[in-house]
């Protein structure tokens, strides 16, 4: 029996506020994800009016099982590290806003940011750390079957796939350690690659290869999700033959990489090709005023000790913005 | 042999050492136990064990029928928490709340025993109008971080509200309710067997949801 003893959730020590739409804060945050978090930690203890928009807390993170490249972390797991960073950033009086998603940023001397549920934010500085979602397939049957067999997190999913038939999209790292993780619970699993090898580490392909219960399809792609109330079979595509096949299986996992959560500045702010917020190395964006870090923008690697970096920079440089303006 | 190793021991041990008021777990299974009841029996001994302000009694589900109608155990194994007027708080656990779920296990005990966080005034008040009785199923597996967090919230909301009950359901555990109620992502929490919330969502977004019943 395995436990995930998790102290800090028990805690009461937070000292946070809820966010004031009539206030204008020196600097508001969007996101909360490692790179939130530390330019959180920062902006609080230069001193400066802070508020925090997001979602929900942890980002990516969250969703790792395992963190092994985090320094003064040999060995620690993603949800733990949140829990460490939320309570670091939770002990200082800041104001945040937690369960709603930010939809739009207005530009100006007091910048705006409007969530979903219409309330209005101010501040004289943003700092946008939307981080990444999850890539979808984008084939008809996707988004009516979410969480009725259309999965993105294996971690969570998998053990409700016990003994069936599944699919996992993406030979590359997630794609290869989330069959990994599904072979040994489900009856079968069928990876599915669009290349004609798999993109995933050395030492996760040898893992997979040795399982009897798994088949890889390379150069396969989905072309629909079929079922009525739950996913009951999948039609595939060989890529070089365009032979089309009905796969049934009750669930399928979708891990094909991540897209940057930019929709909220597309209009304001330049985006790459990739639609990642274009940053300097001092974290500024093309519109003064508004800094971005971590996984959204054009930084070249997204690991969390980066995402945390760019954080702590964009903290700084929003702070020093403020205090010129 | 222990089931928590040193570290996790320790841990629990001075956590428990902080508890206010008396805690009673009550445990529902049957004479002769399957596998799952006999390691969530072992558990339940282990961890009660840790502190004197936590007591455990043992019932058999059939034998105590009139107990287990009294405290709406359907199912085993059923853990049920008392306060420590020995008064039904609401608060159930269907399945062994490991992995993950020692987190809401821990924090239930903790909250029950008196460590509160302070609610805003807004959500105190919200919780306090619901006069219609609510059920709510929160279904978990234990490999999911995010589960807790739903877990957390309905067992507050069972804690504040007499009319509220909330259970944590380790989906395979009770494999033919997950298939009843189309349990493919977790956490999801259901609400008097009929509407659904998905996620791991705050607390009033759990009430927008039971405020419309």
């Amino acid at each position: 029996m395995e436990f995930n003893l998790n102290l800090s959730n028990l805690s009461s020590e937070h000292q946070s506020v809820p966010l004031d739409t009539d206030m204008i804060y020196d600097v508001l945050i969007v996101g909360g994800g490692p790179a939130a978090l530390t330019a959180a930690v920062y902006c609080m203890r230069k001193g400066v009016s802070t508020g925090l928009i997001t979602e929900s807390f942890g980002g990516q993170v969250a969703e790792t099982s395992t963190v092994e490249n985090y320094m003064g972390y040999r060995h620690i797991e993603g949800i733990e590290l949140v829990h460490k960073f939320t309570d670091q950033v939770k002990q200082f009086q800041i104001g945040f806003v937690e369960g709603v998603k930010a939809q739009s940023v207005a530009d100006g001397t007091i910048k705006r940011v409007t969530l979903e549920n219409g309330d209005v934010y101010q501040a004289k500085s943003l700092i946008i750390t939307t981080g990444t979602s999850w890539r979808k397939l984008n084939v008809p049957g996707e988004k009516e079957l979410v969480g009725r067999g259309v999965a993105y997190c294996a971690i969570c999913d998998a053990p409700l796939y016990a003994g069936k038939e599944v699919v996992v999209v993406g030979g590359g790292n997630t794609g290869v350690e989330s069959s990994i993780d599904l072979a040994k619970i489900a009856k079968r699993v069928t990876l599915l690659q669009n290349l004609d090898t798999l993109t995933a580490d050395e030492v996760l392909i040898k893992s997979i290869t040795s399982f009897s219960n798994v088949d890889i399809l390379y150069e396969h792609e989905v072309t629909e999700i079929l079922g009525e109330n739950a996913v009951e079979a999948i039609t595939i595509r060989n890529r070089t033959t365009g032979e089309e096949r009905k796969l049934e299986v009750q669930g399928i996992f979708i891990e094909i990489g991540l897209v940057s959560n930019s929709d909220l500045v597309s209009d304001l702010l330049d985006l790459n090709r990739y639609g990642e917020i274009v940053v300097d190395c001092a974290c500024r964006t093309n519109v003064p005023g508004i800094f971005a870090a971590g996984d959204a923008t054009s930084v070249p690697y997204k690991q969390i000790i980066i995402a945390a970096g760019e954080g702590a920079k964009a903290a700084l440089s929003a702070c020093e913005y403020v205090l010129r303006n | 042999m222990s089931l928590f190793d040193d570290k996790v021991k320790k841990q629990l041990t001075e956590l428990f050492s902080k508890l206010k008021n008396n805690v009673s777990v009550v445990y529902f299974t049957q004479e002769i136990e399957c596998s799952l009841c006999a390691d969530n029996h072992a558990f339940l001994e282990e961890i009660t064990g840790l502190s004197d302000k936590l007591s455990l009694t043992v019932y058999d589900f059939q034998k105590e029928k009139e107990l287990a109608d009294r405290y709406q155990v359907d199912k085993i194994p059923a853990t049920v928490l008392l306060d420590s007027d020995k008064n039904d708080t609401g608060i159930k656990f269907y399945g062994i709340p490991a992995g993950y779920e020692i987190n809401s296990f821990v924090k239930a005990l903790t909250e029950v025993s008196g460590d509160r966080e302070e609610l805003p005034a807004e959500i105190h008040s919200r919780i306090a109008q619901i006069d219609k009785d609510v059920h709510l199923q929160v279904f978990v597996t234990l490999t999911c971080p995010y589960c807790p967090g739903a877990v957390m919230v309905a067992h507050r909301l069972a804690l504040e509200n007499k009319r509220i009950k909330a259970d944590m359901v380790e989906s395979s555990a009770f494999q033919h309710l997950a298939l009843k109620y189309d349990i493919s992502s977790v956490p999801k929490t259901i609400i008097n067997e009929k509407h659904e919330i998905m996620g791991a969502q705050p607390i009033d977004a759990f009430l927008d949801e039971i405020e419309k019943l």
